[in-house]
């Protein structure tokens, strides 16, 4: 090891660290300022909680968007598709299945679909229009439309019930006071062992520097002899697989609807935006702010106003604040 | 078929533009064959073809017994052709030794050449950990070389390696291309003609997209006519 080596992490990233801290304690400080701590403890995991499902949508397209050129707008239809493939499956076991069983063959179940979606997607509709940007953020626009439209159409628009959870985790725990669900720190650990596991993955893995390689220029990286066509594939697979996984995380707390993946997609959209574009870093920080933005701004409105009016408010307030900060967003470049 | 590599007749457009207009090329094995031409004549072009990047159109074009047009660029590569292209095309946030392995083709691959990559390019051992990005622009330049001889192969496509860097450097980079010639053959883009001719044993002149002569370097040396009428100056 050559310890005089200049670092990967430049000036430039370690900047956007210090930017995005910055962001983290003045939402913390917001929170003590106006909350209990019973209260501060609640909704700094409430934040975590939503930044991870957040985090599960984005990073697929995020690391898709850098290597492929295409924003994928369906991502959110893999999210909800996940959520109604689990509770399929979830159903379908035999009588007398415990609840733990179902539970794990409905997320593992949801991924494989997710993914397995995702790949022929990528083969059948986006391969044949790689000349063709525009068109492809168009098709994934009008596939997610439509994949709504056919749940909507098999399912009916009201969504389904919650499924039950593993005892386990129907829970709560106390923090400094205030009451947390079990469940929803089950998400959190998800989600933040899938945020490390992609990390590593990207930077310890040859995969890893074949797809770093390829955002930045992928005709040269088919010129080594790599065939990257596959690599897009089986990227635009592992981002959908685990959108399709978050939403499966996500439905035992929050239901399956036909508008959750519009919901979620959105919200992505502006994480990939502060945590500028194509940064796997960038994303992964920016999901955790959003999730705390918006949980801030939601329990404050909840106690002045009455209503969580101000929870999607915020966040596009706090995209606009990075953004005059950031004009790329927090990790991104040009 | 004595040749490794023979560009036949090859037409090649970029949109609407016709920019190979019937370039042919030969590179016999174990010799350095120069691409010579103005600015625009194609050489680049003819580079990109051979790879795939810009298929052709028209033509054939054999390597290693192998008909090659209208492969796919991977495949092309995976024969054993290591591609340089000019601007360098360092991957900026990835380490030296990162940049490195893209290029293995086999498990181990690196590991069985990182001797031989060093001996050739000695300062890369010292920057091995540097990220591709923070290297100066000769760096660079033995990075990507030394990137197309990580696997095992047979040509390399040489784009402009002189462009751009200090003449101590081309000196240091023409020796290391003269070694490797001992085991490869390579086609080499050059603008620099001094470069081209202390380099390459043969050489092919490409003029708005046509190759118009080619032969022997030590027989162009001696036709100033020549030279000066397809290369201008020297």
């Amino acid at each position: 090891m050559n310890t005089s080596a200049p670092q990967l992490r430049t000036g430039f990233f370690r900047q956007s660290l210090l930017v995005s801290g910055l962001f983290v304690l003045g939402l913390v400080v917001v929170n003590f300022v106006f909350f209990k701590p019973g209260t501060v403890a609640v909704v700094l995991l409430s934040g975590l909680y939503q930044g991870m499902l957040f985090f599960l949508v984005a990073a697929g397209m995020s690391i898709v968007f850098g290597l492929l050129d295409v924003l994928n707008l369906a991502q959110g239809s893999f999210f909800m598709l996940g959520a109604y493939s689990g509770f399929a499956i979830y159903g379908a076991l035999p009588e007398g299945t415990p609840v733990e069983v179902r539970f794990v063959a409905a997320l593992a179940g949801a991924t494989l679909f997710g993914g397995a979606v995702g790949a022929a997607v990528e083969v059948g509709l986006l391969r044949p229009l790689y000349a063709r940007p525009v068109f492809q953020i168009v098709l994934t626009f009008g596939l997610g439309t439509a994949v709504n439209e056919l749940v909507r159409a098999l399912y009916g628009p009201a969504g389904l019930v919650p499924i039950q959870k593993p005892a386990a985790l129907n829970t709560t725990f106390s923090v400094l006071g205030g009451q947390f669900e079990m469940y929803r720190a089950f998400i959190i650990t998800v989600g933040f062992a899938l945020m490390v596991s992609i990390s590593l993955l990207l930077q310890r893995t040859r995969l890893g520097i074949v797809i770093r390689a390829g955002v930045q220029d992928s005709e040269m990286v088919q010129a080594l002899g790599i065939n990257i066509r596959r690599i897009f594939t089986l990227v635009f697979m592992l981002g959908t697989a685990v959108a399709a996984l978050g939403g499966m995380t996500a439905a035992p707390f929050l239901g399956a609807y036909p508008a959750m993946g519009g919901e979620f997609l959105i919200t992505a959209v502006i994480v990939i935006v502060i945590g500028g574009m194509s940064s796997y870093e960038g994303t992964a920080i920016a999901s955790v702010l959003v999730g705390l933005t918006r949980a801030t701004a939601e329990q404050i409105s909840l106690q002045y106003l009455n209503t969580p009016i101000m929870a999607s408010v915020s966040i596009l307030i706090f995209m606009v604040v990075v953004l005059l900060v950031r004009p790329t967003g927090l990790f991104g470049r040009e | 078929m004595s040749s490794l590599l023979r560009v036949e007749a090859v037409h090649t457009f970029i949109g609407q533009l016709h920019i190979l207009q019937g370039v042919t090329v030969e590179v016999p094995a174990n010799s350095i064959t120069a691409l010579l031409g103005r600015n625009g004549a194609g050489k680049t072009t003819t580079l990109r073809t051979i790879m795939g990047l810009t298929p052709p159109a028209r033509g054939v074009i054999h390597c290693m017994g192998q008909a090659i047009h209208g492969r796919r660029p991977y495949e092309i590569a995976q024969l054993g052709l290591g591609y340089v292209p000019d601007y360098r095309a360092v991957f900026r946030q990835l380490t030296v030794e990162e940049n490195l392995k893209v290029a293995e083709r086999r498990k181990g691959d690196l590991d069985r050449k990182k001797q031989f990559i060093f001996e050739i390019f000695p300062d890369l051992e010292r920057l091995y950990k540097w990220p591709g990005g923070q290297l100066s622009g000769g760096q660079q330049q033995m990075l990507a070389i030394a990137r197309a001889l990580v696997a095992e192969n047979r040509l390399l496509l040489i784009d402009e390696p002189s462009e751009g860097l200090a003449p101590v450097i081309v000196e240091h980079m023409m020796k290391a291309i003269r070694r490797l010639s001992d085991q490869l053959a390579v086609l080499l883009v050059e603008q620099n003609f001094l470069v081209a001719s202390q380099l390459a044993d043969r050489y092919v002149i490409v003029e708005d997209g046509r190759s118009v002569h080619w032969g022997l370097m030590a027989d162009l040396l001696k036709d100033q006519a020549l030279i000066t009428k397809y290369l201008g100056a020297a």
